[in-house]
C-alpha cells in the first residue's frame, strides 16, 4: 500500500484521470480492434517502450545514443539463436540477451566516457558500433549470416506465454505490460537520487562534477539500463516477426525510427515517448490508408510524405508534442 | 597472388580515398562553423551524382566538364537550406539539429527513388576503361582523373578559406560567434555560404564518384557515415585532416577488399574509427581537447 501511495505521489487529479483513461482504453482495445489495427497498436506500444528506454539515455541523462538498434538485434538474435540451437525458450534467453546487451552498452560507454568522447562524436560512436554488428552479423555463420535466422512457425490455437508461441493479441499485452512497467520504473528514476544526477549531467556536467557526482558512473548507469531495456524489446520483436536479418534488424533506419518516437513527444518527459509513438505510427499507417485509397501506389510517395510530415512537426514544435499538450490541456508534468 | 596487384589495389585505394576526402571535407567545413551536424551529406552526393548521371545520359555531357556547374547548383542548394530551413535551428540542440536533418534526408532519398527507381545506374565513358601504365604499376584513368580533380578543388577551398576576405570572415565565425555578430558581420549569410560551400564539395565529390561507383537512392545514409567516420577520423574542423581520413579510409576498404571480401569492408573503416576515439579522441590532425 505504501508502495502504490509512492507510485502516484506527487500527481495531480487530471493526470490520474488521463492515466486511467489511457490504461483501460489500452486495456480493451484487442476486444473492439480487428486484426489489422491490433498489428498497429502492437507497433505503437513496441515503439512506445523502447523510445522510453531511448529516453533514459538521452532525456535523462543527455547522453544522445544513435545506436539503439543495436540492443535491439542483439537481444533478437541472442534470444533467437539459443531457441533455434537448444531450444532455450525467451524467458530464459532472456537471462543471456539482456547482459549481453548490457555488455556491449557498457562497452559503448567504456569507450566514450572514459575518453570524453561526448555529444556528437558519441552519436557518430554508437552508430559505428551498430554498424559493425550489421556487417559482423552478416557473416557470422551461427546465425546464419546474411541469409536471416528463422524461428520454427505453426497455426496455434492457443497461446503459450512460455515460449511466446501465439497470436499478436498476446504479444499486444506482454507489450503493453512491458510499456507500464517501463513508465512506472523511468519515473521511479526520475524521482530517485540517480534521476537528479542524470538531469544534473544533461544540464551542465562540469557543473555535476564539481558538485562531487561521479558523472562516468552515473553515465555508465545509463547506457546499462537503456540498452538491458531494449534487449527486452528485441527478444519480443524475434519472437513476433520469427525472422530476423542483419540488414534490417541493425539497419541504422532501425535506430532512426527508435527516437524518432520520443523525440516528437518530447525528450525528457515521460508521456512523449508514449504520445510520439502514436502520433508517428498513427501517421505512418494513416498515409498508407489515403494514398492507397487514392490509389497512389508509388514506391517512396508514402515517405516523402512522412518526412515533409517530420519536418513541419519540428519546425513548428521543436520542443515536442507533449509539453506543448500538456500546456494545452491543463496539465504540465511534474520535473522535467 | 602477383605482389604488384597490392599495389594497384592499393594506389586505386588512394584515389578513391582522395574523393571521398573531398566529400568529408564539405562535412567538416559545415560543422566546423556551423556547427551543425549534417545528416543530410550523403544524400547531398547522391542528388549531385543523379545530376551528373542525368545529364550524361540526356546530353551527352562529360561529368568532368560538369563538375563546376554541378557545384555550383549543390551551392545554390545548400545555400537556401541553411538559410530557409536550418538557421532558425543553428542554436538548438544536438539532437533537434539531428532530427530536423533525419527529415531533409528521408525526403532526398525518396524523392530520388520516385524520380529514378532504386536499381543501381553508372555511367560509361568513353575513358572508363582506359589506364595509365607505369612500369609495373596500372592505375584506372578515371580514379586517376577523380583523385586529381579532387586534389583540385580542396586546394580551391584551402586558398579560399586563407587568402580571401569572405574566408577569414568564415573563419571569425567558427571561431567566435558572437565576437563576429559584435564586429558586424552577417553571420547568417555567411552561415548560408558555407553550407553552400560544403555542398559544393560534397557535389563535385559526387560527381566524379559517379565515374566510379553507380548510384542507387539508399546510397545516401552510408555516404553519410563514411563522410562521419571520415572527418571524425581525420579530426573535426582540420581541413588536412578530411583529405588524410578520406585517404586512410579508402585504402583501408581498398585492402579489406582484396584481403578479405568486399561486402566486410566497411567493418574495417568502423573499427579504426573506434582505435581512433580509442586512442586519439581528437583525430589525427585533430587538436587537443576538441
Amino acid at each position: 500500500m505504501k508502495m502504490l501511495t509512492r507510485l502516484i505521489d506527487g500527481l495531480s487529479a487530471r493526470v490520474l484521470i488521463l492515466l486511467g483513461v489511457v490504461a483501460v482504453a489500452l486495456l480493451v482495445a484487442p476486444l473492439i480492434a480487428g486484426d489489422y489495427l491490433l498489428t498497429v497498436l502492437i507497433l505503437i506500444l513496441y515503439f512506445a517502450y523502447i523510445g522510453q528506454a531511448w529516453n533514459i539515455m538521452m532525456g535523462f541523462a543527455g547522453q544522445l545514443s544513435l545506436g539503439h538498434a543495436l540492443y535491439v538485434g542483439l537481444g533478437a538474435y541472442t534470444a533467437a539463436a539459443l531457441y533455434v540451437h537448444f531450444g532455450i525458450g525467451p524467458w530464459l534467453g532472456l537471462l543471456v540477451a539482456v547482459p549481453v546487451a548490457a555488455l556491449a552498452g557498457a562497452f559503448i560507454g567504456f569507450l566514450a566516457f572514459r575518453f570524453k568522447v561526448g555529444g556528437v562524436y558519441f552519436a557518430i560512436l554508437t552508430i559505428a558500433v551498430c554498424e559493425f554488428a550489421r556487417v559482423g552479423f552478416d557473416h557470422l555463420a551461427w546465425t546464419h549470416g546474411s541469409s536471416g535466422l528463422f524461428l520454427p512457425v505453426s497455426q496455434y490455437s492457443g497461446n503459450d506465454l512460455w515460449l511466446l508461441r501465439g497470436r499478436p493479441v498476446m504479444f499486444y499485452y506482454i507489450l503493453l505490460v512491458a510499456t507500464a512497467l517501463a513508465f512506472i520504473g523511468c519515473r521511479a528514476l526520475l524521482q530517485s537520487r540517480i534521476g537528479y544526477f542524470w538531469r544534473a549531467i544533461r544540464e551542465d556536467e562540469e557543473a555535476a562534477r564539481s558538485t562531487g557526482i561521479d558523472t562516468f558512473h552515473y553515465k555508465m548507469i545509463a547506457v546499462v539500463i537503456s540498452a538491458s531495456m531494449t534487449s527486452f524489446a528485441g527478444v519480443i520483436y524475434a519472437f513476433y516477426y520469427n525472422n530476423l536479418f542483419p540488414e534490417q534488424v541493425f539497419h541504422i533506419s532501425r535506430s532512426i525510427e527508435i527516437i524518432l518516437g520520443p523525440i516528437v513527444g518530447g525528450v525528457g518527459t515521460l508521456f512523449g515517448p508514449i504520445l510520439g509513438a502514436f502520433v508517428l505510427t498513427g501517421l505512418a499507417e494513416t498515409l498508407n490508408t489515403v494514398l492507397a485509397a487514392l490509389g497512389i501506389d508509388l514506391p517512396g510517395a508514402k515517405q516523402v510524405f512522412y518526412g515533409v510530415c517530420l519536418l513541419l512537426v519540428i519546425m513548428t514544435l521543436p520542443d515536442g508534442v507533449w509539453p506543448w499538450l500538456a500546456r494545452r490541456i491543463g496539465l504540465s508534468e511534474r520535473g522535467p | 597472388v602477383p605482389a604488384e596487384i597490392y599495389l594497384n589495389v592499393a594506389v586505386g585505394g588512394v584515389l578513391t580515398g582522395l574523393v571521398y576526402g573531398l566529400m568529408a571535407l564539405g562535412l567538416s567545413v559545415i560543422f566546423g562553423v556551423v556547427r551543425v551536424v549534417n545528416f543530410a551529406h550523403g544524400e547531398m552526393m547522391t542528388i549531385a551524382m543523379y545530376i551528373a548521371l542525368t545529364l550524361f545520359s540526356a546530353f551527352h555531357l562529360d561529368p568532368l566538364v560538369m563538375l563546376i556547374p554541378i557545384a555550383a547548383v549543390l551551392f545554390a542548394f545548400g545555400y537556401a537550406l541553411q538559410a530557409a530551413v536550418i538557421n532558425p535551428f543553428v542554436t538548438r540542440p544536438d539532437y533537434i539539429q539531428f532530427l530536423l536533418l533525419v527529415a531533409i534526408a528521408i525526403i532526398m532519398v525518396n524523392v530520388l527513388l520516385i524520380l529514378f527507381g532504386p536499381d543501381a545506374k553508372g555511367i560509361q565513358t568513353s575513358y572508363s576503361y582506359d589506364s595509365f601504365q607505369f612500369g609495373k604499376l596500372i592505375v584506372d584513368a578515371t580514379k586517376a582523373y577523380a583523385g586529381l580533380a579532387a586534389l583540385v578543388v580542396a586546394a580551391g577551398l584551402f586558398a579560399f578559406f586563407q587568402y580571401t576576405i569572405l574566408g577569414t570572415a568564415i573563419r571569425a565565425c567558427a571561431d567566435n560567434y558572437t565576437g563576429a555578430l559584435v564586429v558586424g558581420l552577417d553571420v547568417k549569410h555567411l552561415y548560408a555560404l558555407t553550407f553552400g560551400l560544403g555542398a559544393a564539395c560534397v557535389g563535385a565529390a559526387g560527381v566524379m564518384l559517379i565515374l566510379i561507383v553507380d548510384v542507387t537512392p539508399s546510397l545516401g545514409p552510408a555516404y553519410t557515415l563514411l563522410a562521419f567516420v571520415i572527418v571524425i577520423t581525420g579530426g573535426l574542423g582540420s581541413m588536412p585532416g578530411a583529405l588524410l581520413g578520406g585517404v586512410l579510409i579508402g585504402l583501408t576498404e581498398a585492402m579489406a577488399g582484396l584481403l578479405f571480401t568486399p561486402s566486410a569492408k566497411s567493418m574495417f573503416a568502423f573499427a579504426i574509427l573506434v582505435l581512433v576515439l580509442l586512442f586519439r579522441p581528437q583525430g589525427i590532425m585533430g587538436k587537443r581537447a576538441a
